[in-house]
């Protein structure tokens, strides 16, 4: 894998809150493929990290670069980042897939709208294409029959892999999935992680901040162990998981599996 | 006291023509006060701070002061100024009809603006942050996220501004307009039956109220068709989900 193309590339990535610095220079380069699981304790800044690569947060410094195209950034007079070509962003936005904590359909469209509504207003797919790939979409992630409903009427595991679907439906070059199990019964986790599976399976290059180890153990090429907004531990899952050289990214591991 | 029920007979008509205006007032007034509350609205929202100033001073004008004194004063107002004379706009500000729908609008579209401010403030973030990491612009998101979502969530409360619009529509009757209470009023100068005449003209209010409540129960079941799935019975439910909700 290590000859394959960037896909996604993040150098230097600051981000403060006030005084408060939650990233002090993160850098991390995924390659076609590549699987990447993002771990750390609650406040070490993963979601932080994860958010500003699509700038739901305004970072404070560094460079974003998805498939050879950097992000245009610059400063706002608060010494935030944001974008200064906002054309650019939508569609380099459209490019990145997100998947959230808390699924975020949208509650008054059903099921196929939700797939369908960014594929035919961003992309500017004509409809038929459109419903012909997520009905494509919804038996992938084994939801067909429920395209009619609304999300309020599913559980929140089917939920999750309607967001998935919503998401793929774009065909992103890069998926980042903050927490997707996390707001789940433990009983749902494993639907959601099953889809996930797949899609690791098929190639597709994903960066995933989870609490599910055995899951990043199984499916990551790449496991990142952060900590106070900085990258403490990096490596193949098997070294990290195994035989960490950091004492924190041990200790956190020892409380977790 | 003698009740008289032919007095109420014979002025039925009157009274009904009085009630079409008073609907006619309410539905062009209800018109302007959409089509103003919306862009006063996104401007209330704005990151921009200097942008909201002026959303704001009207609102706070508008909300702030009877709607008797802003009808006199658009009524009575806007002929002591020469230059109101003398432009385009006087054939429409002499006549009371459009006296009233012009102020009652601009009256309306406060309270509107309000509500949907504080529609489109309580949409959860994460959909709309939904919206934004698909690649949508704010025009775009505005049309096909926010904006039915906040109509949904205000539907309720705006049915109850109409209602109060139809009863501040009375205060037309003090411009010289025949809506329904200028028109139980001209009655009762003539015929001296109170108590009929404005029993009646009230039994109208309510019949045209209850019309009105009935209207935005059918808007709020079709911008929230989301939200009463369990009495449409949708197919392929869970039926573990029936008994969750």
């Amino acid at each position: 894998m290590s000859d394959a193309p960037i896909a996604l590339e993040i150098r230097d990535l600051h981000k403060s809150y006030g005084s408060l610095e939650v990233l002090k220079g993160i850098s991390l380069q995924a390659r076609d493929g590549d699987v990447i699981s993002i771990l750390g304790s609650s406040g070490s800044g993963k979601s932080t990290f994860l958010r500003c690569i699509n700038l739901l947060e305004s970072p404070s410094a560094g460079t974003i670069t998805v498939a050879g195209e950097s992000l245009d950034l610059k400063a706002n007079k608060y010494g935030e980042l944001e974008a200064s070509n906002q054309k650019q962003l939508e569609r380099m936005r459209s490019e990145i897939g997100f998947v959230f904590q808390n699924f975020n359909l949208w509650p008054h469209r059903t099921i196929l709208e939700n797939i369908i509504e960014a594929p035919i207003h961003v992309l500017k797919r004509s409809k038929d294409e459109a419903i012909a790939r997520a009905e494509e979409l919804l038996r992938k992630v084994g939801l067909f029959d429920k395209r009619h409903n609304y999300p309020s009427q599913l559980s929140g595991g089917q939920q999750q892999r309607i967001a998935i679907a919503r998401t793929l439906a774009m065909d992103p070059q890069v998926l980042l999935f903050d927490e997707p199990t996390s707001a789940l019964d433990p009983e749902l986790v494993n639907e959601v992680l099953a889809v996930m599976r797949d899609l690791a399976s098929e190639g597709r290059t994903m960066l995933i901040v989870t609490h599910e180890m055995r899951f990043a153990r199984d499916v990551s090429t790449k496991v990142v162990f952060l900590h106070k907004g900085q990258v403490e531990e990096i490596g193949p899952p098997d070294k990290v998981f195994g035989n960490p050289d950091s004492d924190r990214c041990r200790e956190f591991l020892s409380s977790h599996l | 006291m003698n009740w008289d029920w032919t007095v109420i007979g014979q002025n039925l008509p009157k009274l009904m023509d009085g009630a079409l205006l008073t609907l006619e007032l309410v539905f062009f007034s209800g018109l302007i006060g959409v089509l103003l509350a919306l862009p006063l609205a996104l401007l209330r929202v704005s990151q921009t701070p200097w942008v909201r100033v002026f959303p704001y001073a009207y609102i706070f004008f508008f909300r702030g002061t009877p709607l008797l004194i802003q009808i006199f004063l658009v009524y009575y107002g806007a002929s002591q100024f020469e230059w109101i004379k003398e432009s385009a706009l006087w054939p429409i500000l002499r006549e009371p009809y459009w006296c009233a729908v012009i102020t009652f609008g601009l009256h309306t579209a406060a309270y509107i603006a309000e509500l949907l401010r504080g529609a489109i403030q309580s949409i959860p973030r994460g959909e709309i942050e939904a919206a934004k990491v698909v690649g949508m612009n704010y025009p775009l998101m505005l049309r096909r996220i926010i904006l039915p979502r906040a109509f949904g969530i205000m539907m309720p409360s705006y049915g109850n501004e109409v209602i109060l619009m139809l009863k501040g529509s009375a205060l037309a009757s003090t411009i010289t307009l025949l809506d329904l209470t200028g028109m139980a009023r001209t009655i009762i100068a003539r015929t001296y039956t109170p108590m009929e005449i404005f029993l009646s003209a009230g039994v109208i209010y309510l019949i045209i109220s209850a019309l009105i409540i009935g209207l935005f129960r059918l808007l709020e079941r079709y911008f929230n068709r989301h939200q009463h799935w369990p009495s449409e019975k949708p197919k392929n439910l869970d039926p573990q989900l029936i008994d969750k909700s």
